[in-house]
C-alpha cells in the first residue's frame, strides 16, 4: 500500500492542453473521486498515475517513489476498467491468476490466492466460467478480482460502474466500498456521476479544462464550493450574481444577499453566491421573519412531484431558482403561486466571480 | 415452436437471396467438377475420339510410382514453409496495420498490401524472374553496394519459388489477421500490461490466442493452393521446380493425360481435406 503524489504534472495532446498543471496528495489507503465533465482531464490524469501515458512535465510519486519514467508493468498498480477488459479466451479463474502467473508465481500459490480473491468479491464458485457467461456485474467482479489479487499498491478504476444498471450501481458502490476498506487500499476512481463520487470516496477532486478546480472531502466541497462550476458540477446550486458588499452580494436590483460562508473579499468587486435548493425555505406569505434570513419574493412556475420530495421553480426578475421542499404531507403549492423563498446566510456561500 | 417456425419462414425469404450463388456453383463448379471425376476414372478421353473404359488405373499410377508421393510430399513441404513465411511476414505487418497505424498512414500501407492483389500474376512471377537471376535486379543493385565481388543467382531455385508463393500469398494472411487483430480491444493489452505483463507476455498470452482464427483463416487459404501451384514452381523454380502442381499441369497441357491428371487432382484434393480435417479442432482448440 502506498499513497500517490501528483505534483505539477502536465500533459499536452498537440495543441490541447488535457492537463495542466494539476498536483493532488492521494493519501494511503484513502478512497478519491476525480470527478470532471468529459475532456476534463481526468481519465488522463489516472491513465499518468497508471503509466500508461507519461507527463510532458511534472512529478508522479507511488509510495514516495517518482514512477514517472516507470512503464505499467513495473508500477505495481491495479486497474478496472470501463469495459472490464477481461481476457476472453480465458477461464475467469484465468484471469484472476494471470497477474500472478506473468511474475511466476508457483501454481499451490496461484490457485489459494486466486480463491481468496474471488471469494472476496463473492464469486468463489464461478471460476471456471467464461466472461461471457457472466453478467455485467459479476464481470465487474472478476475485473476488480484480477485487479487486487497481485497486491498492488494503488487500485486505479476508470468509471467502474458507468456500464451496470442503476440497481446493480448501488449495490457495486456499496460492495466496492467493503472490499476497498477491507484490503485499505489507496483507491482512485474516476467518475462523472457526482452521485457516485459524493457516496462512496473520501476526498473529491473536481477537473475541468485539464486543470484541478477543487480538492477535498465530499461535505466541504459541497457545503464549500469555491466556484460556480464546483457548485453546480456537485450537486444543484441557485447562483446569484453581483457586486460584493463584504459579507455578502448585492444584486442589480439593489437586493442584497447575505453570505455567511465562503471567500472574503472586498467590498465593490463582481462576485457570486451559491445556495443548495433544499437550504431554501418556500412559503405563501412573508409570515414572522427571523431577522438575518435572506428574502426574495417570485412565483411557482413549475412544481416536479417526486415522492419524497417536490422541486419547485420559482421565477424571480428573470431567474428561475430551483427551491426542494420535502414531502411532509401538508402545504403544496400550485404553479402560478406567488411565493416567499427564505434561507439563512449560513447556507449562502460566496464565490469569486468567474 | 415459435424459433422454428419463424427459421423456416426465415429460410424461404432468404431462398431468393441464395439461389444465384447456389445455381452459380451448380453450374460453374459442381458440373465440370463432376466430370471431371467421371474423366478420372476412364482409359482415355472421351472427346478424342478413341475407344475408352472405365479403369481405376488412374489412381493406382500414384500408388505404383513412388514419384508421385515423393512430389506430393515436396508439395506438402512447400505448402508448410511458404505458409510459415507468411505467417512471419504477414502477422506483424498485420499488428502494425491494426495496433500501431492509425488513418491515412494505415490506408497508404494497406494499399502496398493489397497491391499485389491487383496485378496479374504472370507479371508479377515474371518481375521476380527479372530480380532473382544472375545480373539481374538484386545481383546488380547488391555488387553496386557491396565492396566485394558476390554472385546472386536465385533463378531457377527452390528459394526462388518460395519468394514467388510468398509475394503471391503474404497479402492473405495479412488480410485475415488484420481483421482479428482489430477486433481485439485495446484495453484487454492494456490490462494485461496494468497486472504486470511485460508485452512480449501481453502478445504471447492474449494477443496471439486471440488472433489465432485469423491465423487459421489465413493458413488454411496459402495451404490448399500452395500445394497444388505450378505456375511460380515452373516459370522461377525451373527444373528445380518440379512439384505435384506442375505434374498435374503436366497431364493437361502437355501430354494431353487427362484422366491421370484428374485423378492426381482428386487425390491432392483428398489429402488436403484429411489435413484440414485433422489440423482443424487442434487449431480450434489453440485458439
Amino acid at each position: 500500500m502506498a499513497g500517490v503524489q501528483v505534483s505539477n504534472v502536465s500533459r499536452s495532446f498537440g495543441a490541447h492542453k488535457a492537463l495542466d498543471n494539476v498536483s493532488i496528495d492521494f493519501a494511503d489507503g484513502g478512497f478519491y473521486a476525480l470527478l470532471g465533465p468529459s475532456g476534463s482531464g481526468k481519465t488522463t490524469l489516472l491513465r499518468q498515475i497508471a503509466g500508461f501515458d507519461f507527463p510532458d512535465s511534472g512529478r508522479i510519486a507511488i509510495g514516495g517513489e517518482s514512477v514517472e519514467r516507470v512503464p505499467v508493468e513495473k508500477r505495481r498498480i491495479g486497474m478496472v476498467f470501463q469495459n472490464y477488459a477481461l481476457f476472453p479466451n480465458m477461464s475467469v479463474a484465468d484471469n484472476v491468476a494471470f497477474g500472478l502467473s506473468v511474475r511466476g508465481e508457483a501454481k499451490a500459490v496461484i490457485a489459494t490466492e486466486v480463491q481468496r480473491a474471488l471469494d472476496l468479491v463473492q464469486l468463489g464458485k464461478l471460476g471456471g466460467r467464461r466472461p461471457h457467461q457472466l453478467s455485467g456485474g459479476q464481470r465487474q467482479r472478476v475485473a476488480l478480482a484480477r485487479a487486487i489479487v497481485t497486491k498492488p499498491r494503488v487500485l486505479l478504476l476508470d468509471e467502474p460502474l458507468g456500464a451496470l444498471d442503476k440497481a446493480l450501481r448501488v449495490d457495486m458502490q456499496i460492495e466496492l466500498k467493503r472490499i476497498q476498506r477491507e484490503i485499505g487500499i489507496t483507491t482512485i476512481f474516476v467518475t462523472h456521476d457526482q452521485e457516485e463520487a459524493l457516496t462512496m470516496s473520501d476526498r473529491i477532486g473536481i477537473l475541468r479544462d485539464g486543470r484541478l478546480v477543487q480538492e477535498g472531502p465530499p461535505e466541504e466541497i459541497y457545503d464549500r464550493p469555491k466556484s460556480e462550476f464546483a457548485a453546480t458540477f456537485l450537486g444543484d446550486a441557485n447562483i446569484f450574481r453581483g457586486d460584493t458588499t463584504g459579507d455578502g452580494i448585492r444584486l442589480a436590483d439593489g437586493t442584497a444577499i447575505a453570505a455567511g460562508a465562503g471567500a472574503k473579499l472586498a467590498a465593490g468587486a463582481k462576485a457570486s453566491c451559491a445556495v443548495r435548493p433544499e437550504r431554501i425555505r418556500i412559503a405563501r406569505d412573508a409570515g414572522t421573519s427571523d431577522g438575518s434570513a435572506n428574502m426574495l419574493k417570485g412565483q411557482v412556475s413549475k412544481r416536479i412531484f417526486a415522492g419524497n420530495n417536490s422541486t419547485y421553480f420559482v421565477e424571480r426578475g428573470g431567474q428561475t431558482l430551483k427551491v426542494i421542499v420535502q414531502n411532509t404531507g401538508k402545504e403544496r403549492l400550485a404553479e402560478g403561486q406567488d411565493v416567499v423563498l427564505r434561507w439563512s446566510p449560513e447556507s449562502t456561500v460566496l464565490i469569486v466571480a468567474g | 415452436m415459435a424459433a422454428a417456425t419463424a427459421s423456416r419462414s426465415g429460410l424461404r425469404s432468404a431462398l431468393p437471396l441464395l439461389a444465384p450463388a447456389y445455381l452459380w456453383l451448380t453450374v460453374a463448379i459442381f458440373l465440370p467438377l463432376s466430370a471431371m471425376v467421371f474423366f478420372s476414372f476412364m482409359t482415355e478421353l472421351p472427346l478424342s475420339g478413341k475407344p475408352w473404359a472405365f479403369t481405376l488405373g488412374n489412381y493406382a499410377a500414384f500408388f505404383s510410382q513412388s514419384l508421385y508421393l515423393t512430389l506430393l510430399l515436396a508439395s506438402l513441404r512447400l505448402g508448410l514453409e511458404v505458409t510459415l513465411w507468411c505467417v512471419v511476414i504477414g502477422y506483424p505487418a498485420a499488428y502494425v496495420l491494426a495496433k500501431v497505424l492509425k488513418g491515412r498512414s494505415r490506408e497508404a500501407i494497406f494499399l502496398l498490401v493489397i497491391l499485389p492483389f491487383w496485378s496479374n500474376g504472370l507479371v508479377r512471377i515474371f518481375s521476380w524472374a527479372m530480380v532473382l537471376r544472375e545480373g539481374g535486379i538484386l545481383d546488380t543493385a547488391l555488387n553496386a553496394v557491396l565492396p566485394f565481388k558476390i554472385n546472386i543467382d536465385l533463378m531457377y531455385s527452390y528459394p526462388a519459388v518460395i519468394i514467388g508463393l510468398v509475394h503471391s500469398y503474404v497479402p492473405y494472411m495479412v488480410l485475415t489477421c488484420y481483421l482479428t487483430l482489430q477486433a481485439i480491444d485495446d484495453s484487454l493489452i492494456e490490462a494485461g500490461r496494468s497486472l504486470g505483463a511485460s508485452r512480449l507476455q501481453v502478445l504471447k498470452r492474449v494477443i496471439i490466442p486471440l488472433s489465432m482464427p485469423g491465423l487459421v483463416a489465413g493458413a488454411a487459404l496459402i495451404f490448399v493452393p500452395v500445394v497444388g501451384s505450378f505456375m511460380e514452381p515452373r516459370i522461377l523454380g525451373g527444373r528445380t521446380g518440379t512439384f505435384y502442381g506442375t505434374i498435374i499441369e503436366d497431364q493437361f497441357v502437355a501430354v494431353f493425360n487427362w484422366p491421370l491428371g484428374a485423378a492426381l487432382s482428386f487425390i491432392l484434393l483428398a489429402v488436403v481435406l484429411v489435413i484440414l480435417a485433422v489440423a482443424s479442432p487442434v487449431l480450434r482448440r489453440a485458439a
